[in-house]
């Protein structure tokens, strides 16, 4: 399969080193996306997960290394990596329309286009009917599921979750888990998203990804990366299947000894 | 029994607020005018509300009051709109480009300490008494405010909108007019609603010294003729400007930036 991000023994570090706050973020962190996969970077806080998304967005440079996306390496933001933040990030000032519109009329495509495509993407995180409402009018889980569809819109090569779903409630979570994979999954004859989604739920990982890199902290390190073999469409019979808590109670016994009180 | 202690709750928040809001100043209006009247201070220095009211009535007939108050208020319109279009675009310059920041910067910050007031002998030597002097001043204090709360505002703007945009494919020029601008918004609104605040200030006292007409020249003229009522007439009537004005830019915001004011809740 053709890789889409290759992570390429990227170390990040803060601050000099011998400096009271020096940190190894990320040491030598390499590993490879394909096209059309899900996977999930876990780990505890502080194992360097945020850091490594925003490398690859290009929020931020890489101490050493290089990421590449379809071959080239990153230099700076773009439209080929969208992004999902944890606090939503929409423009308070612009109705959902037109947050989901926003990529779209950067790319000079015709007002009709433009509109068109936001509603069938509105439509598909399930917020037809709020258009035109702001995002202070909308509960959390509203606020991301146009977040989502702002970026999905957008069509990225390559979409960056960093906890999306961090702030949202436990019943309303467990449903837009299944709402991001419908809206990344392959559908009007577009192939699957390729997705790069940070979390600290052990859960929310199996559930969404095809693969999870486990990571752990000072410094920053890839401890393993799991294979998720349960078949797609995964609903709530995959989190009650057996395997899916074997795997859940596995990853965990793996990281429990690399978490120290702190 | 619930939906009744609501409801209930509710009443008791609405009927008694204009109660409770003049209730203070009633009460201060009755036992002053007492006082007055029972000769308990000096009505030279402290005039009772009647003869405040009577005083103006006169000042409101003969048109002498809007006469100074429109005197002041063109000077502070042409000072803050000055203000708002050399701090406005120079604060946005200043937020977005930190080298040009630290070349400025140094600058201002020796001239940000000096009252306005400090100013006003100099203004009277570059300008001569009268209107520009007066403009010149309150051009000044308005100047900062609109400057540092521009600044503030630019600084501001949410880092993962900023992101937000750029990874959704924004050029330069959109940032700045699409997330930057609208992010500053609230913060400039700020800026004009201080600056008009501070303009108020420092335009009586520029009038006081270097000017033959507006609301804080009256203040000072009946000062030399002793007719503290008159002065009371004129200090009342700034207040209420002013907090008409305040208020005026508080709905214009609310008018304009619905989203920012719904977050605040
Ligand atoms: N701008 C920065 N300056 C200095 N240190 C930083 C900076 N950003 C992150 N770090 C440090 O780098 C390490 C990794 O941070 P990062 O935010 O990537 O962790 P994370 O895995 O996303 O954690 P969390 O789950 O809490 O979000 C932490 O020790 C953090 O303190
Ligand atoms: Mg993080």
């Amino acid at each position: 399969m053709a890789v889409k991000v290759g992570i390429e023994r990227v170390t990040k570090q803060y601050g000099g080193e011998g400096d009271a706050h020096f940190v190894l973020a990320l040491d030598d962190v390499s590993f490879a996306l394909d096209d059309g996969e899900f996977v999930s970077l876990l780990g505890p806080s502080g194992c360097g997960k945020s850091t490594l998304l925003h490398i690859v967005a290009g929020f931020e440079d890489a101490t050493q290394g290089t990421v590449r996306v379809n071959g080239k390496p990153v230099a700076g933001p773009g439209a080929d990596r969208g992004m999902v933040f944890q606090d939503y990030a929409l423009f308070p000032w612009m109705t959902v329309m037109q947050n989901v519109t926003f990529g779209l009329r950067i790319k000079n495509l015709p007002q009709r286009e433009c509109e068109r495509i936001a509603r069938e993407h509105i439509a598909l995180v399930g917020l037809a009917g709020f258009e035109n409402r702001f995002p202070h009018q909308l509960s959390g889980g509203m606020r991301q599921r146009s977040a989502l569809a702002r970026s999905v819109a957008n069509n990225p090569e390559v979409l960056l979750m960093d906890e999306p779903l961090a702030a949202i409630d436990a019943l309303t979570r467990n449903a837009l888990q299944e709402e991001i994979l419908k809206v990344c999954d392959a559908r009007d004859g577009r192939p699957r998203k390729s997705v790069l989604y940070v979390t600290h739920s052990i859960e929310e990982a199996i559930f969404l990804s095809d693969r999870i890199v486990v990571m752990t902290p000072r410094p920053g390190r890839i401890l393993e990366v799991v294979g998720v073999p349960f078949a797609r469409p995964r609903n709530d019979a995959t989190r009650l299947a057996p395997e899916f808590q074997q795997l859940a109670g596995e990853i965990w016994s793996t990281l429990k000894s690399h978490i120290k009180p702190n | 029994m619930a939906p009744v202690a609501r409801s209930g709750s509710a009443l008791r928040g609405k009927l008694p607020r204009a109660f409770r809001l003049v209730v203070l100043p009633v009460i201060v209006l009755v036992l002053w005018e007492i006082g007055a009247r029972m000769e308990l201070f000096n009505p030279i220095f402290l005039p009772p509300p009647s003869r405040i009211f009577s005083a103006a009535q006169q000042l409101l007939l003969s048109g002498e009051l809007f006469r100074h108050f429109a005197d002041s208020l063109r000077r502070i319109a042409i000072a803050n709109v000055i203000a708002i279009s050399v701090a406005v675009p120079l604060g946005f310059f200043m937020g977005l480009y930190r080298p040009f920041e630290e070349v400025i910067d140094g600058f201002l910050n020796i001239l940000r300490p000096i009252p306005p007031l400090a100013w006003i002998p100099l203004a009277i030597l570059w300008f001569g008494l009268g209107e520009k002097s007066v403009v010149f001043i309150t051009l000044i204090s308005a100047f900062f405010a609109i400057l540092l709360n521009t600044i503030a505002g630019v600084r501001g703007v949410d880092k993962s909108l900023v992101r937000a945009a750029l990874s959704l494919g924004a050029t330069r020029r959109v940032l700045i007019l699409q997330v930057v601008l609208p992010g500053t918004l609230p913060s400039l609104f700020t800026g004009f609603r201080i600056a008009l605040g501070v303009s108020w200030m420092s335009i009586v006292a520029a009038e006081l010294i270097a000017s033959s007409s507006g609301l804080g020249f009256m203040i000072s003229y009946y000062r030399e003729l002793l007719r503290s009522d008159l002065i009371l007439v004129g200090m009342l009537s700034i207040g209420i400007i002013g907090f008409l004005m305040d208020r005026g830019l508080l709905w214009l915001e609310q008018r304009l930036l619905p989203w920012r004011v719904r977050l605040e809740l």
